[in-house]
């Protein structure tokens, strides 16, 4: 018997033994503050309100869940996708950027900070922070500013000030580290917008209450389409794992639903060259919680290679962490090959360019064996255009 | 006793914490600075375990720790290079580091090895107090090694106390909000901080850091605490040195003014 407290957070910010708040004293008041306000604010009537009117007509929320029918014929199952590739801005991400906007100006904050990867978060960052009127700082991996070009100049576009973090392996890794280094330089007015499910507590469970409309919606759609809410399989790309968190909230309490990770398997799991972090890592603390990290014997944090730069990170949320340990939900490494094939085929099949983040999880379709009577939700976390440049290199 | 302990025992004023990072420049600098900072003075020293992701840390540290990693340097090396310092060197010791890389080589056999090679504490920044307080205290006490806590100007009162009434040997005062070596000098704003905390009559001395460079700001920072720390001025004199015992000797020279 499962209960959904066992996998989601305890009142200490623990998923299993993973998770807490391993920060250093000067980040404490930032993060205490948000600890000790999120729930009150989140629950809200007025924040609700406010929160899904803007996902709704700013958004443009509900995506929709989609009967991919020659993807399901391909496969020989039932599969939908869930168009979060149709949200503003592209891509998932700005379901947590304007809940989290609207709770830094709760809390007074003037000025936000955040990370990117792909990018995603950092123009979903710009773009609420352009809506309301926030002052924007966004930290990117100096190699990521290089190939995800056209989000830099959509950031750039929005108002914000784009800043290359030149650290390390100069990817999300260090584009996050650079981020917290600014808000210890910055601790009173200035919001901190973590893009995933990482962090220290109350981040992980923050960002996963936000992007939780996902498998809200998901529920209520499926019932409309099949009469049932419940699908076999959800499956979702996993870097940090927001996206994958949102997907399978509603659902980790229904075991008749098996949940489904795909993360980057680069160019394979013995490579030296993967991101895949349930493969190739161990328990350990970075970005302030306990989570599963790929690292050295010594504790260093090894420099992840993801194709995709939102998946390109050598951590993954304290949640998923506990659904991989519990074996709550079962774990692809998918390498970049895979993931460019998948991608090239719903493009052919359903006429929908999926991010390459997203591609990982249509290429799990290939080993999951789902049966002709089973029912399979694909979280089509973004769309493509970003990343056409490798996509071409490919073609 | 624990040096650190007696260290503040015998000394209430102008006491010069200098932190250096273990493995730079050069893999086996760790002990020639060591040797030097104990030769020409400095009271108490801080030796960084280098770190992948010093969220804490500054341009200036941050490039030392990838340099020291680069060139080979881990925690096991750490402790074999610190064998058998005691009792030539008589500085009291600190290591300041990240929880990962200690959490990895076991929290208990870490504990161990410091009290082997003669470390006396440690300052690891990430390491929550309520974690530290719930899993690791008895480990420390056990093998008598002292967790060094750090305060800052947004730390409130009553966590203050509560790091005072947990704290030994000292409380590491961060002069400002920022990351090590990013703001340089020591304003009015951060004296009336360090007067306020001067108030609250804590039982554990002070040492303040962040900000302090030479001889003006140790002597400013001395006196609205026991002492300073100096760390990423100290890595500039490490990385320009031509001959680092003399020059090292040199600076803690002109640090306190002699």
């Amino acid at each position: 018997m499962t209960t959904a407290q066992q996998y989601n957070v305890n009142e200490k910010g623990y998923y299993g033994e993973f998770g807490g708040a391993f920060i250093p004293e000067m980040l404490y008041p930032n993060v205490e503050e948000l600890k000790n306000n999120y729930l009150s604010i989140i629950n809200d009537p007025a924040f609700k309100a406010e929160f899904d009117a803007l996902l709704k007509d700013y958004v443009g929320r509900p995506t929709p869940l989609f009967l991919a029918e020659r993807l399901s014929e391909k496969y020989n199952t039932t599969i939908y996708l869930k168009r979060e590739d149709l949200c503003h801005t592209g891509a998932h991400k700005v379901n947590n950027t304007i809940g989290q906007a609207l709770l830094a100006k709760r809390l007074g904050k003037r000025r936000i900070v955040a990370e990117t990867g792909a990018g995603q978060h950092g123009v979903a960052t710009a773009t609420v922070c352009a809506l309301m009127g926030l002052e924007c700082i966004v930290y990117m991996g100096e190699i990521d500013i290089e190939r995800q070009a056209p989000n830099v100049a959509r950031m750039k576009m929005l108002g914000a000030e784009v800043r290359a973090a030149k650290s390390g392996s100069k990817t999300l890794k260090d584009a996050t580290n650079d981020a917290m280094r600014h808000w210890i330089n910055n601790p009173v007015d200035t919001h901190y917008i973590i893009g995933s499910v990482v962090g220290p507590h109350p981040y992980p469970d923050m960002v996963a209450r936000f992007q939780s409309i996902i498998s809200e919606e998901i529920k209520w759609q499926l019932q409309e389409k099949t009469g049932t809410t419940n699908p076999d399989y959800v499956i979702a790309c996993v870097g940090g794992g927001s996206n994958a968190a949102g997907a399978f909230y509603h659902f980790l309490d229904d075991a008749q639903t098996q949940l489904v990770a795909a993360e980057a398997g680069g160019h394979g799991i013995s490579s030296g060259f993967s991101a895949a972090t349930t493969f190739l890592g161990k328990p350990g603390v970075l970005h302030g919680s306990r989570s599963i990290l790929m690292q050295t014997e010594d504790g260093q944090v090894v420099e992840p290679h993801s194709i995709s730069a939102g998946l390109d990170y050598p951590g993954i949320g304290p949640m998923h962490a506990h659904l991989f340990d519990t074996k709550r939900a079962k774990f692809f490494a998918i390498t970049d090959e895979a993931a460019l094939k998948a991608g090239f085929q719903l493009s052919k099949l359903e006429g929908i360019i999926p991010a390459l983040e997203s591609a990982h999880a249509l290429a799990a379709l290939e080993e999951l064996g789902a049966q002709p009577n089973e029912t399979v939700v694909v979280n089509l976390s973004g769309r493509g255009d970003k990343d056409l440049a490798t996509y071409m290199k490919h073609l | 006793m624990n040096r650190i302990t007696q260290l503040f025992e015998q000394k209430k004023n102008n006491v010069l914490n200098i932190y250096f990072t273990a493995g730079y420049p050069q893999l086996n600098d760790t002990t020639t600075i060591l040797k030097a900072l104990d030769e020409s003075g400095a009271d108490l020293v801080e030796i960084g375990m280098p770190y992948s992701d010093p969220i804490a840390d500054g341009e200036t540290i941050q490039h030392a720790n990838q340099v020291a990693l680069d060139n080979g340097m881990s925690v096991k090396l750490l402790f074999e290079q610190l064998a058998g310092i005691r009792p030539a060197i008589k500085v009291p010791i600190l290591l300041m580091g990240y929880i990962n890389p200690v959490l990895q080589f076991g929290i208990e056999e870490f504990c161990k090895k410091c009290q082997e090679v003669g470390v006396d504490g440690l300052i690891l920044p990430d390491l929550p107090a309520d974690v530290f307080e719930e899993n690791y205290k008895v480990i420390f006490e056990k093998y008598g090694i002292l967790n060094i806590f750090l305060i800052t100007p947004q730390t409130s009162e009553t966590r203050i106390s509560h790091i005072d009434a947990i704290s030994e040997g000292f409380i590491y005062m961060v002069s400002s909000a920022s990351i090590t070596g990013a703001k340089s000098g020591i304003s009015d704003e951060q004296e009336a901080y360090f007067s306020r905390i001067n108030a609250m009559s804590l039982k554990n001395p002070r040492l303040i850091g962040f900000g302090i460079s030479d001889n003006a700001t140790f002597t400013k920072a001395s006196s609205h605490a026991a002492g300073a720390i100096i760390g990423s001025a100290f890595i500039k004199v490490v990385t320009e040195a031509k001959d680092l015992s003399a020059d090292i000797n040199a600076f803690v020279k002109s640090v306190k003014g002699e």
